[in-house]
């Protein structure tokens, strides 16, 4: 549908609703370089100060930053990872394998997805305790190794983009299902893993719930858990906060600006789709 | 010759018995037929132990004096929740969760109808304006916390600050339940919003443009063809997020729980005197501050039953709405 005579008003409203997406962002970088003691001025600030490196060393000596942003990396990491490898052997099972009880199984993998496993965590932590695994990194990673969302997001990259002859090729020249899926579907589907691992990476490094609660903060903290801490001084120190806060964000908002047609396109394919 | 016999009776591979087979052959056999439920196994027993698993047994916490620390002190039978129907914080832990959930989803999604059809107009650099909306979602929710939590100070915010050029006076967003509950849905909002509209636009984009082409012959206007045409014909993904947001917006934890800056510290959470503590915060301040994880558990599975039960109802009536015209 087009309509000629709307066109600037139209786009004066996205560029509103794009400033609004935008403006915590920003507003987060201002006040993480000024001085805490200018946001007690009437009217709030707009424009950056000169305190940035000052407040983000801040925040290095209160919390072990560094050891957070370390943890942070290794668990997006290792989740991202294993679930480029299970999630791409499970979709090209699903999508291009014969087995009893395939699309039935499928259809159990969907219907987790809306299963609200969090209301789990209280048997989780002890199962974690029991095993000794309280503070541990694998704590965090063991139990996201492999989600629904991947399953389904390498399937559905299968079955546009692996071709069944070749496969069948395969097959019948000897190759083994593993051999089949190294050399023929593997490389087809290598761009959609690849947009998974850096989705799958995002979402680990932004998770809150369950590395704050069997995580010690103290000791073990990932990036989110080090934010929480920051929050709970004596008094509140927006500009300490929000300078963690913005550091914290930058590893994703570089994967986002990298990625963000790829995310875009891979999210309203699932849509129609799914 | 004396070879062939055994060689012809050999070949065609349907009537020999598995027993006189090529070894390689069985083993491809075996491979294909058993490989498949190899490469698919992680993702079940991954979520067996430590999705579903936990989450059944939480119901069995419930029903014992189960101590975070010390461990199970004895099968109680209804007890727990016996308790928690007199427990008027957990009663206003769930008139918070439902309250939060409606005033957060509901003109989230909405909105998010809205920006999707704005978005569908064919407009120029649609990629940019897609990744523009769908930016706020990828920002951790912790980061997002603090910064509204800036935003709604009461002495030094910029949304007092704003409200102050209309004539209103500053609102003190922690203390007021309603004024707290607007503040957490608006970080919720925020989040969600450019995703579910990215979501809509999808499933508009799949309508066939000849509807609206004859629509239009018979003089539809387009807030007409909108309600009569895209919507319906979305009701799938309209349905989809409306149980996918009941399911999230119901289980709330992290927004609230940062907009008290007293989090970290004290052992309430979710407001000095609870005034946005929903029934995760409940869980979580029952099962991991206070160590009684038994009731935390009984708390959990109430929750769950109510999360099964909003979902269904949400459900109904969407199809319902949706699905008129």
């Amino acid at each position: 549908m087009k309509n000629a005579k709307t066109g600037p008003l139209l786009y004066g409203f996205l560029v509103a609703v794009l400033a609004a997406s935008i403006f915590p962002l920003y507003y987060s970088f201002i006040v993480a370089s000024k001085d805490n003691s200018v946001l007690g001025e009437k009217v709030p600030p707009l424009v950056p100060g000169g305190n940035l490196v000052e407040n983000i060393t801040r925040v290095f000596d209160t919390v072990d930053f560094w050891l957070a942003m370390q943890n942070s990396f290794i668990v997006a990491s290792s989740v991202a990872i294993s679930n480029v490898v299970l999630g791409t052997l499970a979709g090209f099972a699903f999508a291009r394998l014969r087995f009893k009880g395939r699309d039935s199984l499928f259809l159990v993998v969907l219907g987790t997805a809306m299963v609200p496993t969090q209301l789990g965590v209280i048997p989780l932590y002890m199962l974690m305790s029991d095993l000794d695994w309280y503070g541990t990194l694998q704590a965090v990673i063991v139990p996201v190794l492999i989600g629904s969302f991947a399953v389904f997001w390498m399937r559905q990259a299968c079955e546009e983009t692996v071709p069944f002859e070749l496969i069948e090729a395969a097959r019948v020249d000897g190759c083994s299902v593993l051999r089949t899926f190294w050399h023929v579907g593997f490389p087809a589907v290598r761009p959609q893993a690849a947009v998974l691992g850096m989705f799958t990476f995002m979402t680990a490094w932004n998770d809150f719930f369950w590395p704050l609660i069997v995580l010690d903060p103290n000791d073990s903290p990932t990036v989110q858990v080090a934010l929480s801490t920051l929050a709970s001084g004596y008094y509140t120190d927006y500009s300490l906060m929000l300078a963690g806060a913005s550091i914290a964000v930058l590893p994703v908002i570089a994967l986002f600006v990298l990625l963000s047609r790829q995310i875009v396109g891979g999210i309203m394919q699932g849509a129609v789709k799914g | 010759m004396t070879v062939t016999r055994p060689e012809t009776e050999a070949a065609p591979a349907v009537s020999v018995s598995p027993s006189k087979e090529p070894k390689r052959f069985r083993l491809s056999n075996w491979d294909a037929k058993y490989t498949p439920y190899l490469i698919i196994a992680p993702f079940f027993v991954v979520f067996g132990i430590f999705g579903l698993y936990p989450l059944i047994y939480t119901a069995w916490v419930s029903l014992h004096d189960w101590q975070l620390i010390d461990g199970d002190q004895g099968f109680i039978g209804l007890d727990n929740y016996v308790k928690l129907f007199g427990d008027a914080n957990f009663w206003n832990a769930l008139f918070n969760t439902l309250s939060l959930f409606v005033l957060s989803t509901v003109p989230q999604l909405l909105a998010a109808l809205g920006l999707a059809a704005l978005l569908d107009r064919g407009l120029r650099g649609s990629a940019f304006w897609r990744a523009g909306v769908l930016l706020p979602n990828v920002i951790s929710v912790a980061a997002v916390a603090l910064v509204f939590a800036q935003f709604f100070g009461r002495d030094f915010g910029i949304v007092n600050f704003l409200l102050g050029f209309v004539g209103i006076d500053p609102i003190d967003w922690r203390a007021e339940t309603w004024a707290s509950h607007l503040a957490v849905s608006t970080m919720v909002m925020w989040r969600w919003t450019g995703y579910n509209a990215l979501l809509y636009l999808a499933a508009m984009q799949s309508v066939p443009k000849d509807m609206y082409e004859s629509a239009t012959l018979d003089g539809a206007g387009r807030w007409r063809m909108f309600w009569s045409i895209t919507v319906p014909s979305i009701r799938p993904t309209i349905l989809f997020t409306v149980v996918t947001s009941t399911i999230g917006g119901l289980q709330l934890f992290a927004e609230p729980a940062l907009f008290d800056p007293a989090f970290a510290t004290s052992n309430s959470t979710g407001g000095s005197d609870r005034q946005f503590q929903t029934l995760v915060l409940y869980m979580y301040e029952k099962g991991f501050r206070l160590f009684d994880a038994g009731y935390a558990a009984t708390v959990a599975w109430m929750l769950f039953l109510v999360v099964l039960v909003v979902a269904v109802i949400n459900f109904t009536l969407t199809r319902r709405i949706a699905g008129k015209g």
